[in-house]
């Protein structure tokens, strides 16, 4: 399997994790062999996340802005309500092909965290969710959510109480429990072999994506263009159009209120190479080498790492990585509820401002293909009460 | 020879096992920890981890995480511990000095001149928690022309041949078993294993062994150093100073 994606990647973890990283890779080599594991993950796909998610023209938006036209990748119509479950369920059913008998997962937005207590349910295994303090207050409908689904969610208070705590506090449990517990990474980073599998599990989004596109439009899309966190999603789509050299890739980080400003979560553009969670990635960071406390007003991009592949991606110039800032993702987030009838997530919404900047200079034939990773509903107090910090300050 | 090997050669003349003692510097302040590394050579510790705090301590327990995070609080950094080091080093010529890190902040330095400031510092060894055999050709790449040598980490379950392999070609330093399947911390008991598995671990290893995780009294360390070179205590003598208390085993 792949371990390092130009100079990133890798397995820096500690000696105590290699056995379980081995052993995870050979299960997964077995399993992707097996034509029984990839039918068992299709039928649920199919028959309990209800794919294939449609490709939706949005076009009283595309007519608003005037220009490209613009096509939505419609994983918020997923079970769970973002792209999230694809991979869990993938996971999910590998760990139960390794003889594991608990999952252990980290969120941010709660999706991820979500996902994996669904496929824990529907495969009758307890599940240990860790999800930072500052995450769980932000996104209080998901900690419902996942104690509903019967797993027990962790809040992790120190360091910064986000996403990254909570990925601590998750390979903490693993490095102690790896002989029977299963930790499902949400995004294509940490140690590998994690990058390829989440991307492998997230691809079905390109590969539905790429034939849906041809066969709606006749062509491939102009760009692919999606939100970039961790970066499984985008990932998930880049993996049906790399090969495409027409097909422009877009990453879209979280430049939170302003790369400048330096309060973002932009590792690409803003950060520097460096290690973090079991990966060489672009990083966040002081000049001292700790890592820095992000900021987005999306839960699910704050994080200040970034999937591996991604960070090699951008030096090679395959793909693009780009930020939009909280205010542009809101009114992306706005403009979709009111022309199209659906509410993003707001992660989602990041990727959906930059087609919004983009479509009005391109010509009325170009096609860009928009990640619709998640639906907003966990959003919508955050968007409130981020619409009235801001009328606040414009007032005083 | 060096004195991380002059170390264990003293010790095992001695007729003991070698007493190596972790402090995550600059914590509870830089003047405490440089003066408990002091308090703690008087004991008799043969060797000083020295800890550089970082954000994200993946491998720890809560007490020296919560010792880092005080630290960090407090501005500690890389270069700081490599000052607090040099201090140490005038003061104590022959007690040996392994700075004991996460991956970030070296890279972050730069691994070349971190190499270099280390051996200015006085440093004998360097070890990266989250640098397996798979990753560490860089930094011994860097460590080596400066002479500091490089820890590897055995885990309980590391096969024979991959100890082997992860002792190979290095100089002047030892082989670090990990007792527990777990992060660091106290605890009451050892995995009733423990003796078969230092054995093993011995027996593929060209390196003396020193365990380490998890031992918090004189007893414990007694014990292990039955089936071992020596032994690292680390949670504990944080544990005495955020306390309040002189650092020592109970
Ligand atoms: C809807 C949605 N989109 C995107 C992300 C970001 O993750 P990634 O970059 O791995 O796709 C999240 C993470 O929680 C999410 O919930």
């Amino acid at each position: 399997m792949k371990t390092h994606y130009g100079i990133y990647g890798g397995q820096y973890v500690a000696e105590t994790l290699m056995a379980p990283l081995r052993e995870l890779e050979a299960a997964y080599e077995d399993a992707r062999r097996d034509p029984a594991f990839a039918e068992e993950l299709g039928a649920i796909l199919r028959d309990y996340v209800g794919r294939e998610t449609p490709l939706t023209e949005a076009k009283r938006l595309s007519a608003h802005l005037g220009g490209a036209r613009i096509a939505l990748k419609r994983e918020d119509l997923n079970h769970t309500g973002a792209h999230k479950v694809n991979n869990t369920a993938g996971q999910a059913l590998l760990a139960r092909r390794m003889g594991k008998r608990r999952l252990i997962a980290e969120t941010g937005a709660g999706m991820h965290g979500v996902a994996t207590a669904t496929m824990a349910a529907l495969l009758g295994m307890p599940c240990d969710v860790y999800m930072g303090a500052t995450d769980v207050e932000r996104q209080a409908p998901n900690v419902q959510r996942m104690e509903m689904l019967g797993a027990t969610v962790h809040s992790v208070s120190e360091g910064s109480a986000t996403l990254k705590d909570a990925m601590n506090e998750a390979l903490r449990d693993w490095i102690a429990s790896s002989d029977s517990a299963f930790y499902v990474i949400g995004t294509v980073a940490g140690p590998a072999p994690y990058p390829e599998i989440v991307r492998d599990f997230q691809s079905v989004i390109g590969r539905e994506a790429r034939r849906q596109c041809i066969g709606k439009f006749g062509r491939l899309p102009d760009q692919a263009i999606a939100c970039v966190g961790g970066g499984s999603n985008a990932m998930g789509l880049f993996a049906g159009f790399i090969d495409d050299p027409s097909v422009k890739l877009v990453g879209v980080e979280a430049g939170g209120r302003g790369i400048e400003t330096g309060e973002h979560a932009a590792s690409i553009n803003g950060g520097r190479p460096g290690i973090l969670h079991g990966a060489k990635t672009m990083l966040l960071q002081t000049p001292e080498g700790n890592v820095i406390d992000t900021y987005s007003v999306s839960a699910g991009l704050d994080y200040p790492g970034v999937g591996p592949e991604h960070c090699h991606l951008h030096d090679t110039g395959r793909a693009e990585y780009t930020a939009i800032r909280d205010d542009e993702a809101v009114a992306a987030f706005d403009m979709l509820c009111r022309f199209e009838g659906i509410i993003p997530a707001l992660e989602s919404s990041h990727a959906l401002a930059e087609a919004v900047k983009r479509a009005p200079a391109l010509p009325r034939d170009a096609i860009l293909l928009v990640n619709l990773s998640g639906r907003g509903d966990k959003d919508m107090e955050n968007v409130r009460r981020w619409k009235s910090a801001r009328a606040a300050a414009a007032a005083s | 020879m060096g004195r991380i090997e002059d170390s264990f050669a003293r010790a095992k003349a001695q007729g003991r096992g070698a007493f190596i003692a972790y402090l995550t510097m600059g914590f509870p302040s830089e003047e405490r920890s440089v003066e408990a590394a002091g308090d703690l050579i008087s004991q008799g510790a043969d060797i000083i981890e020295l800890g550089v705090p970082f954000s994200d301590p993946f491998a720890d327990g809560a007490t020296i995480r919560a010792a880092a995070y005080e630290a960090l609080r407090r501005g500690t950094s890389l270069a700081g511990v490599l000052r607090m080091a040099a201090r140490l080093r005038a003061a104590h010529p022959d007690t040996g000095l392994v700075l004991f890190s996460y991956a970030n902040p070296l890279y972050s330095m730069g691994l070349d001149a971190f190499a270099r400031a280390a051996a200015d510092a006085g440093i004998d060894a360097a070890l990266a928690v989250d640098v397996p055999l798979e990753e560490r050709g860089e930094l011994l790449a860097a460590l080596r022309p400066h002479g500091i040598g490089y820890i590897p980490l055995v885990a309980p379950d590391t096969p024979p041949a991959r100890i082997a392999a992860s002792v190979e070609g290095l100089e002047n330093s030892f082989a670090y078993a990990i007792t527990v399947k777990g992060i660091t911390g106290e605890r009451a008991a050892l995995p009733p294993d423990l003796a078969r598995r230092l054995d093993a671990i011995r027996a593929a290893s060209r390196l003396p062994v020193a365990a380490g995780f998890g031992i918090s009294t004189k007893a414990q360390a007694e014990e292990v150093c039955r089936h071992a070179d020596g032994f690292i205590a680390g949670s504990a003598l944080v544990k005495c100073l955020a306390e309040g208390r002189r650092p020592c085993l109970r």
